[in-house]
């Protein structure tokens, strides 16, 4: 059932717009970085030249990587929301989830099968990021160590311990889209129609994020207990040293959103009339 | 020997916010019927035809499937049924084989590539499957949504208005098939239709339904006994002659009468006396029609005061 489900998702037209959309941001981010990238470089450590001197080729296929993948924050998840949400409503608005549902399969295989190949679309997705934003960057830009500006410090990590980091950072992304791809699937529970659940997992997810990064103190306490605050521990990885406790933690918290907003899903849908 | 019962609805009721749909609902459909499934628009049809399929649940009463009770723990039972509910909604975007092998791969029976041409063949759409959905008329979509519902080889096959949005020519074809279901293949089938005068042409059974209640199940033959036939005499104007038929044997017979039209609910046998009649009465008669058929019987149920108080 689940190679069915995949041979639906992959021959929407639609599911491809998602692939060429990341192509082409990666690709103008690469080009306006080939074409202006070292004026972009010279003002990004204006702060940092006047105390320490930086030689090399600070401008190389790791750092755009990295300036590619902090641009696509709330792009990715829309384009992951863009196939979830559409898996149950998107059926149900065509009415072939009535026709799905005639037949002997169990409406909690119905949605795992779902959400398994919604996994699957974004794990596919973030595979391409990975190969267009990284392989391409480094193919364009070539290697080197990677200076990682945060906002009170400099991380310089050296040319021969960053893939590992990026292959991590991947596989975190991974996990924290197939959370997106779980609200987006119980939100298209709810649904009967894909526009409500993709722009519902939207609006969740940006207000969400200015809760995450907003420094006032009334948001403080709930900001730990929020998912978007933990989808962006990729960039632990980034740091030296790795602050392992903190991406597990943020780990655990995607995963366990993760299995509530799926087992939400199946409670839901095992209980919903189709009317559709 | 009794016919075994394939799918059973007992007591189903079913309410959405505080109207209620189907109002303690039982009928049984056996094997070999054409079970007719009839009532107006909001009638209740197809939330029942719903709850026999597990899409919508039941407030109360339960549907059984060949005698094993069918809820969400026994979806498996749902290999012995094919169903159209409404109308065929199919994957655009795929080709009308991808769609039948599709839905094959999910019918919980193992089905062969020379089955899938087999049915194929069955629904007359041998040649076009590699088409996409999306360049299929109504009817080659209702005729595909078809073979998707006896792909797997079911005992019965519930189909819920197959011949909404068909051309006369389709709905004739359509007819064909069904018949063909039936009486070649051995199906049982559910089928519910707002043309009346197609479930007629068509069913060995049927039930009507009205506001949720059954109003009168049956076989069709017995319900359309040409003792229950409906016939309407039109004559030239005569504004005495509903006075007349008052003194007559054939006020037994009148259901309604005025000046230039009258309506007897009668056998036809008796037509050429009640001729012979209006003759001696001097009333000039213009024409005499029968109203012997589903629709008319349909209509009479359906309006009368005793489908109002469901008590028929």
């Amino acid at each position: 059932m689940l190679k069915l489900e995949l041979y639906k998702i992959f021959r929407r037209p639609r599911t491809y717009i998602s692939f060429g959309i990341i192509t082409a941001f990666a690709m103008v981010i690469q080009l306006a970085l080939l074409a202006d990238g070292k004026n972009f470089i010279s003002f990004a450590l204006m702060g940092v030249t006047e105390q320490f001197e930086i030689q090399g080729k600070i401008l190389n296929g790791y750092l755009v990587t990295y300036i590619i993948l902090q641009s696509l924050l709330v792009q990715i998840p829309l384009l992951v929301a863009l196939v979830a949400g559409d898996v149950l409503a998107g059926e149900a608005g065509m009415g072939t989830l009535r026709l799905l549902l005639t037949k002997p399969v169990s409406r909690t295989k119905v949605v795992l099968v779902k959400f398994t190949a919604s996994v699957c679309y974004a794990l596919l997705l973030i595979t391409w990021l990975a190969v267009i934003a990284l392989v391409m960057s480094v193919i364009v830009f070539g290697t080197g160590d990677m200076v990682n500006l945060k906002s009170d410090t400099v991380v310089i990590i050296l040319k021969d311990d960053i893939m590992w980091r990026y292959m991590a950072a991947f596989g975190f992304a991974a996990l924290a889209m197939t959370t997106v791809a779980s609200l987006s699937l119980l939100l298209s529970a709810f649904a009967d129609n894909a526009i409500g659940p993709i722009m519902g997992t939207m609006g969740i997810i940006v207000v969400l994020m200015i809760f995450s990064t907003l420094d006032l103190p009334v948001f403080s306490v709930i900001r730990q207990y929020l998912f978007t605050t933990h989808m962006i521990g990729w960039k632990g990885f980034f740091d030296d040293p790795v602050p392992y406790r903190a991406i597990a933690n943020s780990a655990v918290v995607l995963a366990v959103y993760t299995i509530l907003f799926v087992g939400a899903t199946v409670v839901w849908f095992n209980k919903k009339d189709i009317q559709s | 020997m009794a016919r075994e019962i394939i799918i059973e609805a007992k007591n189903l009721t079913k309410s959405f916010a505080r109207f209620k749909a189907v109002d303690d609902l039982s009928f049984a459909v056996h094997t070999g019927d054409v079970y007719g499934f009839l009532g107006q628009n909001g009638a209740g049809k197809s939330t029942t035809m719903r709850m026999l399929l597990g899409l919508i649940y039941p407030d109360s009463g339960q549907v059984q499937i060949k005698g094993t009770r069918f809820n969400n723990n026994s979806r498996h039972l749902l290999k012995h049924v094919g169903a159209i509910i409404e109308r065929p909604d199919l994957y655009r975007y795929l080709s009308g084989w991808d769609n039948l092998k599709m839905f094959a791969g999910i019918s919980g029976v193992e089905v062969t590539t020379g089955r899938l041409h087999e049915v194929l063949d069955i629904v007359g759409l041998r040649g076009r499957e590699q088409d996409k959905v999306k360049a299929y008329s109504q009817g080659m979509k209702q005729r595909l949504g078809i073979a998707i519902a006896l792909v797997h080889n079911p005992d019965m096959l519930i189909l819920d208005e197959p011949t909404n949005g068909l051309d006369p020519q389709g709905i004739y074809e359509m007819r064909l098939l069904i018949q063909r279901l039936s009486k070649d293949l051995g199906k049982t089938i559910l089928i519910s239709s707002h043309l009346l005068h197609e479930v007629e042409q068509i069913a060995t059974s049927m039930i009507i339904i009205h506001r949720g209640k059954k109003i009168i199940e049956g076989d069709v033959k017995s319900l359309l006994s040409p003792d229950e036939t409906l016939m309407e005499v039109v004559y030239v104007q005569d504004e005495q002659l509903p006075s007349r038929f008052t003194g007559s044997k054939w006020v037994d017979y009148l259901v309604s009468a005025n000046a230039d039209k009258a309506t007897f609910k009668m056998n036809p046998a008796g037509m050429p006396d009640l001729n012979k009649w209006l003759v001696e009465q001097g009333v000039q008669v213009m024409e005499i029609k029968s109203s012997h058929s589903l629709e008319t019987y349909f209509l009479s149920l359906t309006n009368s005061p005793y489908a109002e108080a469901g008590t028929i």
